[in-house]
């Protein structure tokens, strides 16, 4: 009963985990980008979503939209305000722009926290679930929303698969991932490519902050774990592979759950980050990566 | 080089100097003028919002009433973010830069024992409106001489428990006839003497203790530990939540979980937790010192509708225990004549006053709660609310409830209540 339940808990958490750091790997893939506001990105979409939902009277639905968009204006201006002026910048040289862009992320991660506990308080918010009930999935008792926010996730991923390995412009991403010299030469505008990758990363970290509002709830202290957690999914899967990085949720996502149930809730995140060192140490890049 | 190290040198020592200086000035206050009181709260907690509003509130009150002898108090707010040494921070400069008299601080215990050895040291009276570990008095018990700046001014987790307790006898043994309890309570200072009594006085009270979980203020996740709970199979589960409430309360909801929650949720003594657990709350009893609508003494109803009235919401526990602290403060200072710390120490432990949470007195010397708030019938004994339909409705003591406690329809009672 109890590993049924583990079973059950874990596949949830892991696949917002999963979607949470998708966009991450996406963006790191394409266009090299480590981006460290990534949980303030999640936070922005949770709170805004839960405001419109909630205090603006939206209601769940239109409010989960208007958090998703939010989601994708802060990755904008994170990709237009942050990272672009400084990969473009010519002071910085080109060897160091990784670190600036890395700095520069970080701090504006610091500055939306800081900003949104302003305007929200740093008091945890939970989003009215999208279904209410419980389903009883083989004896355990889940909360339906746990269910729908397991299959939203992976209806989101199955999309991301078909527009990346069966559109054009899915597939002109898979190239900038690989070669963008290359695919400049046969006459595709990188920056086209890099606007579309952001999009498409905001749309996911604005989704899963919106989901993950309405599932355990989010606050704008989570924001450093947020991005803890999807740099170690996306570290442990091996940078910029999305296949690494949808086995590392689950491996990250069931570890936790594991600790939480059977050794003690508060050393959940524990495991995972010993995990973690143990992959740099022996296979630095990652399970599935690339190098 | 040389010359760096040498300018380096001349500045730490003037910042030494700087420093003992500013020991060595005396809290000052003026004697004509305002007198001013600090207060230190924490304006983005749901528990600890209400204190600064609430001393306002108090401020303006007596000030309207013609002040201390002619003399209008003065508030000055800080907020501590919740953390101790922001707190400090505030406490040194709210004595030494804006010179107040007295200070009230925090709802967070840690916070408040940080507070209080920075009380002993710059000799000024200083009362926590919201904190409840036991240290606190215990400490002035201790070290008499120099902790006795130091006041308790809400019920301490001792207290807490044992009203839990008896009210727990009262309605979950002998009218649901519950048998079984567990603890579940957040990992702090104000839990530590909470769950010790809780382990005595449950048992004593007919709820044997299936099970014991002390969790991290940081966890997000409750599944696991109300899954563990709900293995043991108690009729009720007993909390110590302060720091958190939402997330436990709206995973409890969420999930189902077919477990009565009651014990001490500090987020649900106000109004807004309602809204912020979008009506998860349905159901949760708590223990607090007041609440709108109940005339725990002459000043309960009239603080809460003015608080409610300017701020939008309900105060929290502590908004109550922080208006009878200035109170208290400003009593203090009239019967004293004076402002001097000492002789203001003198006049609080002589403090007998009708405050909003009922007769406020505080134990002396000999009482190992040395400061802390008196406990009793007759003094202050708070009360029991559940949330019910989007309103907290007192349920117990007897004579101040309102309503018979009803749980949600996803809560399994034992059998013979139904």
């Amino acid at each position: 009963m109890l590993a049924l339940q583990i079973l059950v808990d874990g596949f949830a958490i892991s696949s917002l985990y999963a979607l949470g750091a998708l966009g991450f790997t996406l963006i790191f893939g394409v266009s090299g980008v480590l981006n460290l506001a990534h949980g303030g990105i999640m936070v922005v979409a949770a709170l805004i979503g839960w405001y419109s939902a909630g205090e603006l009277g939206l209601g769940t639905y239109l409010g989960t939209l208007v958090g998703i968009l939010a989601g994708v204006v802060t990755a904008f201006i994170t990709y237009f305000c942050v990272v672009r002026p400084i990969q473009r910048s010519r002071a910085i040289p080109h060897e160091e722009t990784e670190i600036f862009v890395l700095t520069g992320t970080l701090l504006l991660g610091i500055m939306i926290q800081d900003g949104m506990a302003f305007l929200f308080s740093d008091n945890p918010i939970t989003m009215r679930p999208l279904i209410s009930g419980v389903t009883r999935i083989a004896g355990v008792r889940t909360p339906t929303n746990e269910i729908m926010i397991a299959v939203v996730c992976w209806v989101v991923i199955g999309l991301l698969w078909l527009l990346v390995n069966k559109t054009r412009i899915g597939k002109s991403l898979l190239a900038a991932s690989m070669n963008p010299r290359g695919l400049t030469l046969l006459g595709f505008e990188l920056s086209q490519i890099y606007l579309l990758v952001w999009t498409i990363y905001g749309v996911l970290a604005g989704l899963a902050g919106v989901l993950l509002a309405s599932f355990l709830g989010v606050g704008t202290t989570n924001a450093g774990d947020l991005t803890a957690s999807a740099f170690s999914i996306v570290v442990l899967g091996g940078l910029g592979s999305v296949s690494g990085s949808l086995v590392a949720a689950y491996i990250v996502g069931y570890l936790e759950t594991i600790t939480a149930y059977l050794i003690a809730p508060t050393l959940r995140p524990i495991p995972a980050l010993l995990l973690l060192v143990l992959v740099i140490y022996v296979r630095p890049q990652g399970l599935l990566g690339r190098r | 080089m040389k010359l760096r190290r040498k300018n380096l040198t001349a500045f730490m020592a003037g910042t030494a100097m700087l420093g003992a200086f500013g020991f060595a000035v005396p809290a000052f206050a003026a004697d004509s003028g305002p007198i001013k009181i600090g207060v230190i709260g924490e304006e983005s907690a749901v528990a600890g919002a209400s204190i600064t509003k609430a001393a306002q509130l108090a401020a303006d009150d007596i000030n309207k009433a013609g002040g201390i002898d002619g003399r209008k108090i003065q508030i000055i707010t800080y907020d501590d973010h919740s953390s101790a040494t922001d707190a400090v921070r505030a406490f040194q400069r709210a004595v030494k830069q804006d010179h107040v008299v007295a200070v009230v601080a925090s709802y967070i215990s840690e916070v408040a024992l940080a507070i209080e050895p920075w009380a002993a040291r710059l000799h000024t009276p200083f009362i926590t409106p919201g904190a409840a570990s036991t240290l606190i008095s215990k400490n002035v018990h201790d070290n008499y001489d120099k902790n006795k700046y130091t006041f308790h001014g809400y019920v301490n987790s001792a207290f807490l428990a044992d009203a839990i307790c008896a009210f727990s006898k009262d309605e979950l043994v002998d009218k649901f006839h519950m048998k079984t309890a567990a603890i579940m309570s957040e990992d702090a200072a104000w839990t530590t003497p909470l769950d010790a009594e809780y382990a005595k006085c449950l048992p004593k009270a007919g709820l044997k203790v299936v099970d014991h979980i002390r969790f991290n203020p940081d966890t997000t996740d409750f599944t696991p530990i109300f899954n563990k709970i709900e293995g043991e199979h108690p009729d009720v589960i007993e909390t110590g939540i302060s720091h958190v409430g939402v997330q436990p309360t709206v995973q409890w909801h969420d999930q189902q979980v077919p477990i009565p929650m009651s014990g001490q949720s500090s987020q649900a003594t106000t109004s807004t937790f309602w809204k912020d657990t979008n009506g998860a709350a349905e159901g949760v009893l708590t223990y607090t010192a007041a609440t709108p609508g109940v005339a725990l003494s002459p000043k309960t109803i009239p603080f809460a509708d003015a608080y409610q009235k300017k701020f939008g919401a309900t105060p929290a526990y502590d908004g109550y225990a922080s208006y009878d602290a200035i109170e208290v403060i400003a009593d203090a200072i009239k019967r004293a004549k004076s402002t001097d710390p000492d002789k203001m120490v003198a006049a609080m432990e002589k403090t007998d006053l009708v405050g909003t949470q009922g007769r406020i007195q505080f134990y002396g010397k000999d009482s190992e709660y040395t400061h802390a708030l008196k406990y009793g019938p007759g003094l202050v004994t708070g009360l029991f609310i559940q949330w019910q339909d989007g309103k907290q409705v007192p349920v117990w003591p007897a004579n101040v409830a309102k309503a018979k406690i009803k749980f949600p329809s996803f809560v399994k009672l034992p059998l013979a209540s139904n």
